[in-house]
Order: C-alpha cells, then sequence, then structure tokens
C-alpha cells in the first residue's frame, strides 16, 4: 500500500482522537546539538524543516509526504508500525514521535536516543510543537521567527474578514461519496474548527465538544448550516463532477440554506489537513471559500 | 445444550400435537378452519398492532422538536419546511429501514434455528455476515467510487460478499449427499467467519485510519438511509425471502425435531433445507447491505416470541418478523435520541439490550 496523502487525514484527525494523551510534551534529555533527526510525525516533519533543520532529518514515517525533500527519505513505519530496528541502524540522536508512542519512547531510552514526544492540540499545539521542537534541535531562533509568521498570517486573515457576516458552516472531511452516509464533520475541538473561526465561519457543531462528531441526517437538517464547506486530503473525481455530485447528494437536503443558496464548496489538499506551519495556507483557503468578496 | 434444546422446541408431545394439528390444517383446511387459522390471526394481529403503533410514535419523536403541523402544512413549499424534510427525509426512512432489517434479520434467525437445530443459532453464525463485512471493508478501502444501479458501493460489495459467503458454505454442506448435513453447515460457517474475519483484520491493518474508522463503525450498524433509494434497492431481495419464508413454517416444524422424524412425516427435507438456507441468507444479505450487521435481533427476538406464542413455526415465524420490526424500530429511536446531537450505534443498543436478556434467558432455561 503506497502511502497516499489521504492517509494524512487519519494521522491528523482520526488518530490523534483515539491516541491522545494529555501529556506534556518533554524533551527526556537537553544536551549536544542533534545532528540525525527521525520524525515520526508528519505535522513535525513540516515544522523541522520550515525552521531549517531539514538536513538533519534522516528518515520519516510513512506518511510524511511534504516537504518534497522528504520523498527520498527512507520511511521508518508510523504511528502504529514503526521499525525500531530500522531506525535504531539509522542511529538517529533525536526521534520525534507521539506522545502515544510509549513502547517506541522506552526502547529509545534505553538505546539512549532523545526522544520528542508530540502531543496534538489544536492551533495552539502548533505554537507549543514550534517553541519546543526548536529549543530541541537548537533552533530557537528560527522557531520564534516562523511562529511570528504563522501569527501574522493568521491574524491578517482575521483582519480580513473582520466585520463580514459570519456564515454558520458544516465543515466536513469525510463523507461516503455517493451519498450522504458516513458523514463526518469537526466539533467545537482541535485545529480544523479554530481554523474555520479565524476565517470567518462558524461551526454549526461548536457545541460538541470533539474533534469528529457523525452527525445524523436529521442533526444536519435541524442545524440548518449556511454554508458546507468540504475538506479533503486527496480529489475523490475531477474538480468539476466532483462540486456536481457533491451538490446533487446535499441537495436531499433541500430545506439547508447552505444547499438552496448553493453554499457548497470543496476544498483539496493534505495541507488542509495537517496542523503544521501550513494553517495559515489552510485557513486562507477557508476564508477565501467562505469570503470570496474579502480577497477581491 | 441438549436440554436447552429440547426445552426451546418442545418437548415430543407438544410437537405432537403441532404435527397433528399441521396434517389436519393440510389436509382439511378448506373444510374445517384450524384452530391455527384464529391463533395465526391472534398473534400476527397482535404483534402488527405493535408494529403499527411504533412505526406511527417512532417519527414523531427525534432529537429536535419538529411540529405536526407544519410538516403536513403544504401552504409552505417542501424545501422551505425543515419540519417536513426531518420527517419525510430524516425519520421516515430511517424508520421503515428499521422496520424492514428487524423483520428480516428476527425471521431469518428463527429459520437458521430451526434449520441448524441449535438454539444458539443467529443470521450471522453461517459467515454471512463476516462476507458482507469484508466486502463493505474492501469497498470502503479501494472502490469508493464503484455503483451499479440504486446500489453505491458499499451495500453493493456487502451483498455480493455475503453472497459468495452464503454459496461457499451452501457447497460445502451439500457436497456430500442430496440432504444438508447441519454439522458440516455449522462449522463451515464457523471457520467461514474466522476465515474472513482473519482478511478483515488484513485489509485494516494496510488501510488507513479514516477507512478503517468508517468500517468499524459500519460493523455497528447504521439505519441513518438519507432517502427510500436504498430501501427500495434492498425491497425485492426482501420479498423474495419472505414469500420463501411463508413456504416454510409447517415444515421447519417437523425439521427442528430432527431430519429423519421429518422425513418419516412426509417432508421432502433436502428440498426444505435449501429453501430455508437460501431464504434466511437472502433476507439476512438484504438487511446487511443496508444497515450493517446489526446483532442479537436475529436471536434474541425468536425467544422472546417462542416464550409469548410457544414454539410453532407458523406463528413463531410471523410474529417474530412483526416483532423484530417493532423492536429494531424501538432501539434506533433510542439510538438517535439518547445522546443527541451525538448518535449511539444501533447495534451497541441491540447487543446491550439483547446481551444481558439473553443471559437471563440462559440462565433461567438451564
Amino acid at each position: 500500500m503506497v502511502a497516499g496523502p489521504k492517509r494524512l487525514i487519519g494521522v491528523a484527525l482520526v488518530a490523534v482522537i483515539v491516541f491522545w494523551a494529555p501529556r506534556p510534551a518533554t524533551m527526556q534529555e537537553r544536551a549536544k546539538p542533534v545532528t540525525r533527526i527521525v520524525s515520526l510525525v508528519p505535522a513535525l516533519t513540516e515544522i523541522l524543516f520550515a525552521i531549517g533543520a531539514g538536513p538533519q532529518v534522516v528518515a520519516v514515517s510513512t506518511y510524511d509526504t511534504f516537504p518534497p525533500e522528504v520523498k527520498a527519505l527512507p520511511r521508518v513505519g508510523a504511528l502504529l508500525d514503526p521499525d525500531m530496528e530500522r531506525i535504531l541502524a539509522l542511529r538517529p540522536d533525536l526521534v520525534v514521535s507521539y506522545g502515544s508512542q510509549t513502547d517506541v519512547q522506552a526502547q529509545l531510552a534505553r538505546a539512549k536516543i532523545r526522544v520528542f514526544s508530540y502531543r496534538h492540540a489544536g492551533l495552539n499545539g502548533v505554537f507549543t510543537s514550534l517553541k519546543e521542537l526548536g529549543a530541541a534541535v537548537g533552533r530557537t531562533a528560527e522557531s520564534e521567527r516562523l511562529a511570528r509568521e504563522i501569527r501574522s498570517g493568521l491574524d491578517g486573515i482575521q483582519a480580513r474578514v473582520r466585520g463580514r457576516p459570519r456564515p454558520r458552516t458544516l465543515l466536513v472531511f469525510e463523507r461516503d461519496p455517493a451519498s450522504l452516509r458516513s458523514v463526518y464533520v469537526s466539533g467545537g475541538v482541535g485545529f480544523l474548527h479554530e481554523m474555520l473561526g479565524i476565517a470567518g465561519g462558524v461551526n454549526v457543531f461548536a457545541d460538541v465538544a470533539r474533534e469528529s462528531v457523525q452527525p445524523s441526517i436529521e442533526t444536519m437538517l435541524a442545524r440548518a448550516p449556511e454554508f458546507i464547506l468540504e475538506v479533503r486530503a486527496t480529489g475523490m473525481l475531477a474538480p468539476a463532477n466532483d462540486v456536481a455530485q457533491a451538490k446533487r447528494v446535499w441537495g436531499t437536503l433541500a430545506s439547508v440554506p447552505a444547499v438552496k443558496q448553493g453554499h457548497i464548496q470543496i476544498l483539496t489538499g493534505e495541507y488542509l489537513v495537517v496542523p503544521g506551519p501550513r494553517v495559515v495556507q489552510g485557513t486562507e483557503a477557508f476564508a477565501r471559500a467562505l469570503h470570496p468578496e474579502a480577497f477581491k | 445444550m441438549s436440554r436447552l434444546r429440547a426445552s426451546r422446541f418442545g418437548a415430543q408431545g407438544t410437537f405432537d400435537s403441532v404435527a397433528a394439528s399441521r396434517t389436519r390444517a393440510g389436509d382439511l383446511a378448506s373444510v374445517v378452519p384450524s384452530p391455527i387459522r384464529t391463533r395465526l390471526l391472534k398473534t400476527a394481529g397482535g404483534f402488527g398492532v405493535l408494529v403499527v403503533v411504533t412505526c406511527l410514535v417512532a417519527p414523531l419523536v427525534g432529537s429536535s422538536p419538529i411540529s405536526l403541523v407544519r410538516v403536513f402544512d403544504r401552504s409552505i413549499p417542501f424545501s422551505e419546511n425543515v419540519d417536513a424534510q426531518i420527517f419525510f427525509v430524516a425519520r421516515m426512512p430511517r424508520v421503515f429501514a428499521g422496520a424492514v432489517v428487524g423483520a428480516a434479520l428476527a425471521a431469518a434467525g428463527v429459520v437458521f434455528q430451526a434449520l441448524l437445530r441449535n438454539a444458539l443459532a443467529t443470521p450471522f453464525t453461517l459467515g454471512v455476515s463476516a462476507g458482507a463485512s469484508l466486502g463493505a471493508m474492501l469497498a470502503i478501502v479501494f472502490g469508493a467510487t464503484i455503483s451499479a444501479g440504486p446500489f453505491s458501493a458499499v451495500p453493493l460489495a456487502s451483498l455480493l460478499g455475503a453472497g459468495i459467503a452464503a454459496a461457499i458454505v451452501y457447497r460445502l454442506a451439500t457436497m456430500q449427499d442430496r440432504a444438508m448435513s447441519t454439522t458440516v453447515l455449522l462449522l463451515a460457517g464457523v471457520t467461514l467467519n474466522s476465515f474472513f474475519s482473519a482478511l478483515i483484520m488484513f485489509v485494516q491493518y494496510i488501510a488507513d485510519f479514516a477507512q478503517v474508522y468508517r468500517a468499524a463503525r459500519w460493523i455497528m450498524g447504521d439505519l441513518d438511509v438519507g432517502s427510500f433509494d436504498p430501501i427500495v434497492a434492498a425491497l425485492p431481495m426482501l420479498v423474495i425471502a419472505f414469500a420463501m419464508f411463508a413456504w416454510l413454517p409447517s415444515s421447519l416444524n417437523l425439521l427442528s425435531v430432527g431430519a429423519d422424524a421429518a422425513s418419516a412425516r412426509g417432508v421432502d427435507v433436502g428440498r426444505t433445507q435449501r429453501l430455508a438456507f437460501v431464504s434466511a441468507s437472502l433476507a439476512t444479505a438484504a438487511a446487511v447491505s443496508l444497515a450493517g450487521p446489526i446483532g442479537f435481533i436475529g436471536i434474541v427476538v425468536p425467544h422472546l416470541v417462542r416464550l409469548i406464542v410457544g414454539v410453532d413455526h407458523r406463528l413463531v415465524l410471523p410474529a417474530s418478523a412483526l416483532f423484530g420490526a417493532a423492536f429494531l424500530v424501538m432501539c434506533d429511536l433510542a439510538a438517535r435520541t439518547l445522546l443527541a446531537p451525538l448518535e449511539i450505534p444501533v447495534g451497541v443498543i441491540t447487543a446491550i439490550l439483547g446481551g444481558p436478556f439473553f443471559l437471563w434467558l440462559l440462565v433461567r432455561k438451564g
């Protein structure tokens, strides 16, 4: 099975829901500068490259696709199937892993290899990871600069859409292609929900304190969203057909304002679903979809 | 087990009276109105009223309050009328799907229990649900966009998987001789279940998280079909299955005692077994393709019904179908309202209600 970018949805969304553990990201040891990094977390791989630590990355997870440089790097498994032998054989001095990979962390500790433990925690988590990872790889200045960039990028988007009516939005990230079954939407927790807020939308499921909600047809009708925003890591069909089919599928819910006014949009791209440095691009894509007039 | 079976299907004395009434009903039906007709009418009437009441009440209740006056207010265009949409698009198809799936699974449970002469048999004992689950899993992971006529990918693939599983079991059980061997049926079914489960695990392992989650969710059962189309697609199969069920009850009464005894009383055992297997598998496959493998209906409902109406299949089969319909509609009502706006998978509700009940039944009978 090729590591298709669609798999990133899983890493970014589902896995973290299941494996989220309320533990602080810690550095087991702070010592000499790192030269060989293995990253099992795609969002953190992106951060490493963005703060200039890319040349030190010697291997990544099977889910990594960005930046393009990672395509040439060896793969050492992922969340559930890290290949310990290969990781050790690469003689890393820092392994970036998920907080829930306690076995991996214990083994690495026995091998006296430093571990960076990742905790998934919404948009703020991106800044926390940036700060801590920057410190861990000795690139504090770069990580602070990137944090400022992300912050000002998000502030800029927020400023552009300020004062505009905020559509009540259904943010969909999974659906059966031909019907309204297996619909999964963002609840009121997580980076997608926060990105929607910054982009000038109001999540219709904000009151449900979960990252992912599977709403019934009845709840979707009752919540009556004014905008339906579908987010996908990879396209299912050609874009024009995709939108046509989406409009047909959602057409069943004729009383929903978004359906009546044709406010249904599909955004495709893995950058939308990875909580890394590209959240600014993702948020801007949301904002352009919801408020095209603000970007004219 | 044997004690359980004996008490389940009645002692020989009860059976004889059933057989006697069957002969009478068969020979003299046109001349003398048999008691079974009256009992059937009463039973079907009673359970029928339950189904009708359930199906009328269920669409009125849900996570969002709606006004019935608005629902039927013709002066508001349908596309503007949220209450009508919730009633007709969200709730009615759901209730209807619950009724047909519940009826199919409960009736299939009765037929499989008689065919296998095993009180613990369910519609899923012979591998049909595992085949269907493998099909659904493959559709979710690999072929998300294929479809045929009214079927979309997942129902179509689960139907195919169920059909293949049933065909394999059928072939194995009929290989030796004309009549089916229930032992071979059971062993083949159980083995096939494990085999398909292993394949499912393999596909899960190579799939990504979102797909695994969707597949896991599918296995928990879901009646939120969203329109009448999927129900209409499954309906022809269900109609054929129920038409075949109509031929079965008298023969099942004899078959549940034993193939030899049935044969001695003039039952074409091979034909009855084939009819029972094909009809029950068809009903199960159609139900599973529509709503996923919702458990416990097929085992709890038949036993509950037997407690009420006795062991005569001429009563048990229709009563189970009707009660199964009402039971699943009620379970789904609980599923969609208890944690609203979140939903509890309906298979979880049936298992939570059905599991303890079934244990109680076992202890009581033991």
